[in-house]
């Protein structure tokens, strides 16, 4: 059986602060959470609209480039959205391919971008985003028990 | 040399058009077109705009590593880089694989054909395809996909979805794999695993049966406009098994001019600086390769989908073969020469890796258990895998501390610069010549790039940073005009 929570993050752990979405997953990992599950991969893409089967709610995680420091939560719907590039595919797009392939309505998702600021390869994550990372997992505390 | 378009003779009175970043490709592109006065195009560049480095990032690594670090140079293919540069390692710790670790190899290969393929085409390439290439950019993509043809949107991400399953098998995780490493695999597949696989394999082969004749139909509808657009004479290159078939995970460099005709063949690609090197242009970072023998102006070649089904003398997958037969044949052989024919092959190529991945449950190897080897050492290896895109190399050299000290990668997006450069020429003449640009019209150049499926860099990605802009400028550098399309994909002035 599913667990009722689903975190979802992405990014790829070579590129300094992309590394802030698989990081904040492999933390809650080590809590081993009851009835959480997190799952990453590099990038957002289309099956994983069947990821979001039979969960009671999705936390979307990644690395955020533009996002308020030291993160922004939003709550999002399905969004017929043109998610044009392969790694541009986003939450909104990717709840819009669940209606698509399952029954409506989607299981109510936010999205949590965590503000980073050094994208380069081989790059460890910045003390910045390290410190806005501590935030969100407090943040997510809160988050999971309500 | 420069070739026709390359470079302008006097750029200094032409205005400027930039699409960047080139979308739906993998990694950031973009391309420069001068035009006069008339628009008359006079010069087209697809530049690479993001530096790799990652050689260098290997270096001072334990070779044991590597297979598992170079996943992260790509989210899109990790596994082909996985399983190249394990084979190029293979070759270092002097293994010959056992029957159960190549196959569980190629296993995981034939997934990740089949994943990348069904995405490429499903959800890149085919809103093109069904909407029309100048359509509006609002529907231009997969979620519009979804909306107008449900079926095929879903087919598309069940058929990737399954191709992810195989590697989560295989490799042991869903991303960042381990399953392969230097001398075979550290992974079992369990009689469980196999089962559940073989449970929707036969969905998988008839749904890349359709997938073939869904292009084939869309190639009846388009038939001249499709054999046209971007048209050009190429030399290919990929690798073949002993026997002449169709190999996407081992086998010797095989070479054809356009006309069919080979420049050479089986040669072991564990010496390819022999047949093939790199030239330098300082408007790229990308390299071009080209065959030695013919030089950098004759010498430069495709790779990838349509270069390996021309150039093998068969596919060992009956389905597949017999697609690959009607194929050639198509319009007196034309369609197998268009750069559109690119989507054509690469859905035999997915129909051959479902095929393949039937094949391969069935066998009894494949529950074996006996997963490692080990040889000689030795200190350099080349591993080479014909990876959804192309041909793509690994070259290491590994010291007495099992250091890597120096590595090389050529990527198949690397072997088809040259040959991406004169498909977008083509297009850029057939089509912007002498008009007013529009964004429909620009993204005829992002579908003959595409064709390629190319993967221009790294997985890094961020909120907020993906936007396509298209700039026009006078000689100076002074903005004409300016047209953005934000990450929504809303489009502004």
């Amino acid at each position: 059986m599913k667990a009722p929570v689903l975190i979802f993050s992405w990014g790829n752990p070579s590129r300094g602060d992309d590394a802030l979405g698989p990081l904040f997953a492999e933390r809650l990992l080590s809590l081993n959470l009851p009835g959480v599950e997190c799952l990453t991969d590099f990038q957002l893409q289309v099956e994983h609209a069947l990821d979001l089967k039979g969960r009671e709610r999705v936390l979307f995680v990644d690395a955020s480039f533009s996002a308020p420091p030291p993160f922004s939560i939003s709550s999002i719907s399905p969004d017929r959205d043109a998610s044009f590039t392969t790694h541009a595919m986003t939450p909104q797009a990717i709840l819009h391919t669940y209606c698509q392939l399952e029954a409506p309505p989607p299981p109510p998702a936010w999205l949590l971008a965590i503000r980073g600021e050094c994208f380069e390869l081989g790059e460890p994550i910045s003390l910045m985003a390290e410190q806005n990372l501590a935030a969100a997992l407090e943040w997510f505390e809160g988050w999971l028990m309500n | 040399m420069t070739f026709e378009l390359e470079t302008a003779t006097h750029p200094e009175n032409l205005k400027r058009i930039a699409i960047e970043p080139v979308s739906r490709v993998e990694g950031h592109g973009k391309v420069t077109i001068l035009l006069d006065e008339d628009h008359k195009v006079h010069q087209v560049r697809l530049h690479i705009v993001e530096f790799r480095g990652f050689e260098k990032f290997i270096q001072g690594r334990p070779y044991w590593e590597v297979p598992v670090m170079v996943q992260r140079l790509c989210g899109i293919c990790p596994v082909s880089h996985h399983l190249a540069a394990s084979k190029a390692l293979d070759m270092v710790v002097g293994a010959k694989l056992t029957p159960t670790a190549e196959k569980l190899r190629r296993l995981m290969h034939a997934g990740q054909i089949l994943q990348s393929h069904a995405l490429h085409f499903f959800h890149l390439s085919s809103p093109d395809l069904i909407f029309g290439f100048g359509s509006a950019v609002a529907e231009r993509n997969v979620v519009g996909i979804a909306a107008a043809y449900p079926e095929v949107a879903k087919k598309g991400v069940l058929l990737r979805k399954f191709g992810q399953e195989v590697i989560r098998h295989t490799a042991g995780k869903r991303v960042h794999g381990t399953g392969s490493v230097p001398g075979g695999v550290n992974k079992a597949l369990t009689l469980e695993e196999r089962d559940l696989l073989l449970k929707d394999i036969y969905q998988m082969v008839v749904w890349g049966r359709e997938a073939v004749q869904m292009i084939r139909g869309l190639f009846e509808k388009n038939l001249a406009e499709y054999n046209a657009f971007g048209r050009f004479r190429s030399h290919s290159m990929s690798l073949v098994r002993a026997d002449g078939a169709l190999d996407l995970y081992h086998g010797g460099l095989r070479a054809r001019d356009a006309d069919g005709k080979l420049i050479f063949d089986h040669f072991n690609y564990e010496h390819y600086w022999e047949v093939i090197s790199e030239d330098v242009k300082p408007w790229s970072y990308m390299k071009f390769p080209f065959m030695k023998s013919l030089g950098p102006d004759e010498g430069w070649y495709r790779v990838g989908p349509l270069a390996r089904v021309t150039n093998c003398d068969f596919i060992p997958t009956p389905l597949a073969d017999r697609e690959r037969e009607i194929f050639l044949a198509y319009d007196a052989g034309r369609v197998s020469g268009a750069t559109l024919g690119y989507h054509w092959a690469r859905m035999i190529e997915m129909l051959h890796a479902a095929e393949t991945i039937k094949d391969l449950l069935h066998d009894e190897d494949i529950l074996g258990t006996d997963l490692m080897a080990r040889g000689e050492r030795a200190q350099r290896g080349v591993g080479v895998i014909e990876a959804p895109r192309g041909t793509l190399i690994h070259h290491y050299r590994v010291n007495e501390d099992d250091q890597v000290v120096r590595a090389n990668l050529i990527v198949s997006t690397t072997h088809n610069n040259q040959a991406m450069n004169e498909a977008i020429r083509q297009v850029a003449k057939q089509y912007l010549d002498g008009k007013k640009i529009t964004e429909g019209l620009l993204n005829h150049i992002e579908v003959a790039i595409r064709c390629f499926d190319p993967c221009l860099s790294c997985a890094t990605h961020a909120l907020g940073r993906m936007p396509l802009e298209v700039s026009l400028e006078d000689a100076e550098g002074k903005l004409l005009d300016r047209m953005v399309k934000d990450e929504h994909g809303v489009c502004s002035e």
